[in-house]
């Protein structure tokens, strides 16, 4: 997808690039948690967009399926069963002070990361052909190029995360369950 | 498209360090740091075609990480809510000096 991008791809990159941060503002200023949660659900799907532009199908379709579909679902869930939507828990912004600050970090970090951006420093013995990923995935598939290195070279890793999924699950049960012992 | 996907990255993980800094909703200041994961994972996704693929098993990891995150805090959440009858962070100061 390098080389010469068609004005399609990049209109197309730069149209989902301008929702998810116009989502993402939305997200941050909506008093309610729900109207706040599906903000992000938007702002997640128009991600999957960008990864797929991005020769990164497959992280695309887990995007839409583990991050818009169940994570946020989940919140959703919580937010309803805690029944957040009364006016004491609506007006939840911080003061004035606090908005200043958050916008002077906002600002310094964004003046960091540009600058880093513009002294990023080549690494031309790590970098590929452009192009090399979407050949990679026009000969073998989506899938194949992300599975083996995640059944070889990460192998331990992605074991290490079965253990932490069982913590977490253990724990959300333990977190969640009503106290039979108190009272 | 590496400075473009690194651009919007940034631009969406300040808009969530700024959600952190500005609300009091246990939960929404959640859903921001899934934000801030997102965009983190869009700049992986963005190095991963020009540095190879692993990039995109790191995407893989973050969001296994992620979802972990969201199961345990959310739990917690819930915990803190049975206990204190709200999610706003300003009533629940337990540990402020």
């Amino acid at each position: 997808m390098q080389g010469e991008l068609s004005i399609f791809y990049t209109f197309h990159f730069y149209l989902f690039g301008l929702i998810a941060v116009v989502s993402a503002l939305l997200f941050v200023t909506r008093k309610s948690p729900v109207a706040a949660a599906l903000w992000l659900v938007n702002t997640m799907f128009c991600l999957a967009a960008m990864y797929v532009l991005l020769d990164a199908q497959f992280i695309g379709v887990i995007q839409v399926l583990v991050y818009a579909g169940a994570i946020m679902v989940v919140f959703l869930f919580v937010i309803m069963l805690l029944n957040l939507g009364h006016p004491s828990e609506l007006a939840d912004a911080r003061g004035l002070g606090w908005k200043l600050a958050a916008g002077f970090v906002g600002l310094a970090l964004l003046a960091e990361v540009f600058a880093l951006t513009r002294a990023r420093i080549p690494l031309p013995f790590l970098e590929l052909k452009p192009g090399a990923l979407a050949a990679q995935i026009a000969t073998e598939g989506a899938i194949a190029p992300i599975a083996k290195p995640l059944f070889t070279e990460y192998l331990l890793a992605f074991e290490l995360t079965s253990v932490l999924l069982l913590a977490a699950i253990v724990g959300a049960v333990v977190l969640g369950r009503r106290r039979q012992d108190a009272g | 498209m590496l400075a473009e996907s690194l651009f919007f990255s940034a631009v969406l993980f300040v808009i969530g360090v700024v959600g952190v800094l500005t609300r009091r909703n246990a939960i929404i200041i959640f859903m921001c740091v899934e934000l801030m994961l997102n965009a983190v994972n869009l700049s992986f996704v963005a190095f991963a075609q020009v540095y190879g693929v692993a990039g995109q098993v790191f995407v893989f990891f973050v969001m296994t990480v992620a979802a972990a995150e969201a199961a345990v805090g959310l739990a917690i959440i819930i915990a803190l809510f049975r206990h204190r009858h709200t999610v706003n962070l300003e009533q629940i100061n337990l540990l402020k000096g």
